[in-house]
């Protein structure tokens, strides 16, 4: 496949880093002046749509660490593999990049399903993964850097944010029906019964690209939750949210949060049909800090004024600089070292802030955002949590 | 537990209702042009769904080139759009009928080869064209919103609107196949090709017109759909299954059986779906078609034909 030296100006300006030999003691494809990494995402197929984000801002962060002087005297090259939104292909490109190629790293997966079916490879072969995307968590390796959230981080701080705003005491569950949406209703329900006091009107699940949802209007029309909670996601998103809107549930007259729409998503869906509903996100685009206007910019810069930039999209451009920093903290690009030293790695230039990677989880310390959407296709942040701490294994949850 | 009107319900009912006519409506006008394709001429066309996706690919182009060059146009372009959506679909039904199909008319196994194979080279042509992104078209006010009888009462418009529409699509099918010259000639082909030919019929060219007509009326159903969903590349892959199950339930080369199976898939899903949950009321529909196609193997309504 393709391999690209996303470098400007030649291998000879760069400052000499520390010696090979002692910077790469296992045979990663480490030179004197390059480092290669891998990059393993659906270019391909229907995951295609949502992986694009993460493989653009992946690469514009790579960019960016080279122009600033690359990673201990080295610069990055990546190998592009194309994972086509099946999942043994995945598996087999994650074995290519880690036996033949010896990719000090990979950025990659999307879909749990992806990262379920690369995992074994990454642990067996000794290699290390960053993955973006927000997921269900129950799941912790040594070989995987989580810079999306897990799903307690995301669920239970907008649940509480409904209970206290809205004062909402009844709930209606509706989800795509796959692991992530079934994973973390549950998280939900006993978040809303056990310790909300609340109570759960309906919960369902609908075939991924389901798109007549007339029935389902209905009965939550019957029921009146306080707020419906939606995990739809794909196809069957334009046609849930065109349909809320015909039936007459809209943002001022009833309250939707959802954590499967990003700023992606509501491209596709059209911001008149979300005017008003809420998304509990870690990023959005609009966030005012300095960090993330200089991130949106340069992404715009290189992708084109009308790119847009999602949840994940924000993640995935935090694994390449996550792991330059535990490379540099490690001083070493040896595998084993680069993961016992991304405990407790900061990032202070990331675009939703600061990030700092678990003392013991290799997920992510980040922050909660409710936002709100607006006819553009852009939300408004309304509340910002503290930083919340990653619990992939959350206890009285499961 | 909550307390309900009497009035409350019956709004529910109503929409309830609403929202099954308009599954069936949905379901019809996915299967019609399948019901020429398949029913009457028995070519099994697993690009079908292809076919839909293409007519909602040029309600997006229309859509895309009146916001760019005569925006005045917009409330108006749809319906034009969905006439040019059904002759592109049906020159290419034309041009796929010509180029592949009707060296296979006697071959099923390799029809459904050739025709998958399609597919697969139509979805990347959608790819390549549009992007993997889904899309939808901008779609004029008047048919977004909803119209309201009453306080408590929402009928979405667009599932009005895609319901005249099959009403139409189904009454000009029928003047078509059982009022006109040309369907007879269909008909007679169907139950007897050798006699038909022998009779001065030209049969070679009654199929490449079926052919081209199912094609062109899936075309104009999917761009009815792009008032409900989005347009992705593999759109037509998610169409393709209820389609042929509407057919088979429906009982091939009959009409009357496509039109009674899609309302009974869809009332049964909509009553399931509200009485028990999404993907549950799904299992209990094609349980229900399943023991059902058991005892009747040749489908609801299977018109009597000589063998």
């Amino acid at each position: 496949m393709a391999t690209a030296l996303l470098a400007a100006g030649s291998a000879a300006s760069l400052a000499a880093g520390p010696p090979t030999a002692t910077v790469n003691t296992t045979g990663l494809a480490v030179t004197d002046d390059t480092v290669t990494v891998g990059q393993l995402h659906s270019a391909t197929g229907t995951m295609a749509i949502s992986e694009t984000g993460s493989i653009q801002a992946e690469q514009l962060a790579i960019e960016q660490i080279n122009e600033a002087g690359g990673i201990l005297g080295r610069k990055i090259k990546i190998i592009v593999e194309d994972g086509a939104s099946d999942w043994p292909t995945f598996a087999e490109k994650a074995k290519k990049l880690l036996v033949n190629d010896k990719v000090a790293a990979v950025f990659g997966c999307w879909t749990s399903a992806s990262r379920k079916a690369v995992l074994p490879v990454f642990e067996k072969e000794n290699g290390m993964l960053y993955y973006p995307t927000f997921y269900e968590g129950l799941e912790q390796s040594k070989n995987v850097i989580y810079t999306g959230q897990e799903a307690t981080q995301q669920i239970i701080a907008g649940l509480d944010w409904m209970a206290k705003q809205k004062k909402a005491k009844t709930f209606y569950l509706i989800g795509s029906d796959y692991i992530w949406p079934r994973t973390s209703n549950k998280i939900a329900r006993k978040h809303i019964e056990n310790v909300l006091k609340g109570e759960v009107v309906g919960e369902e699940y609908y075939a991924l690209g389901h798109t007549q949802f007339g029935s389902l209007i209905n009965k939550i029309k019957l029921k009146k939750p306080d707020v419906i909670y939606a995990i739809v996601v794909g196809g069957s998103n334009v046609s849930f949210y065109k349909q809320l809107k015909a039936a007459g549930i809209t943002g001022d007259k009833a309250t939707l949060l959802t954590i499967s729409v990003t700023e992606d998503e509501a491209l596709g869906i059209g911001g008149e049909n979300l005017v008003g509903f809420y998304s509990a996100m870690k990023y959005f685009q609009s966030l005012d800090n300095p960090n993330n206007k200089k991130f949106v910019e340069a992404f715009k810069k290189k992708y084109g004024d009308k790119a847009v930039i999602g949840d994940v999209t924000q993640a995935a451009y935090l694994g390449p600089w996550l792991w330059k920093l535990t490379v540099e903290k490690a001083g070493s690009f040896d595998i084993d070292k680069v993961a016992a030293a991304s405990a407790g790695v900061e990032f202070k230039e990331a675009p939703e802030g600061y990030v700092r990677i678990h003392d013991s989880n290799h997920h992510l310390w980040s922050k909660l955002r409710i936002g709100q959407w607006s006819t553009d296709g852009q939300a408004k942040v309304l509340y910002e949590s503290e930083l919340i701490e990653p619990n992939p294994f959350p206890k009285g949850y499961q | 537990m909550l307390a309900y009107s009497a009035s409350e319900l019956w709004s529910i009912f109503i929409m309830q209702g609403f929202a099954g006519l308009s599954l069936f409506s949905v379901l019809l006008l996915m299967a019609l042009g399948l019901a020429i394709i398949f029913g009457q001429m028995g070519v099994v066309n697993l690009a079908h769904g292809e076919f839909m996706a293409l007519g909602a690919y040029v309600v997006y182009l229309c859509s895309t080139l009146v916001q760019n060059h005569a925006p005045a146009l917009q409330p108006y372009y749809f319906l034009v759009a969905i006439a040019i959506a059904f002759v592109a679909a049906a020159l290419l039904g034309l041009l796929v009928e010509w180029s592949l199909i009707r060296y296979l008319y006697r071959r099923p196994l390799d029809t459904l080869l050739a025709t998958w194979g399609l597919s697969l080279v139509l979805q990347q042509a959608f790819r390549s064209t549009f992007g993997a992104r889904e899309v939808t078209p901008t779609l004029p006010d008047w048919l977004m919103g909803s119209f309201k009888p009453t306080e408590s009462i929402d009928i979405p418009i667009n599932g009005v609107f895609v319901m005249a529409l099959t009403l139409v699509l189904t009454g000009a099918v029928w003047l078509f196949l059982y009022r006109s010259r040309a369907g007879l000639h269909m008909r007679a082909t169907v139950q007897n090709r050798a006699m038909s030919g022998a009779i001065g019929i030209n049969t070679g060219l009654v199929d490449r017109l079926a052919f081209s007509l199912g094609c062109g009326i899936a075309g104009v159903a999917g761009a009815a759909f792009t008032t409900i969903g989005s347009t992705g590349p593999d759109s037509g892959s998610r169409y393709i299954v209820d389609t042929f199950l509407v057919v088979v339930f429906g009982g091939t080369a009959s009409l009357l059986g496509t039109i009674a199976s899609a309302f009974g898939i869809a009332q049964g899903q909509s009553v399931c779906e509200f009485f028990l949950q999404g993907t549950m009321g799904k299992v209990a529909v094609l349980l229900g078609i399943v023991v059902i196609l058991m005892i009747r193997p040749q489908g609801l309504f299977a018109s009597k034909v000589r063998s």
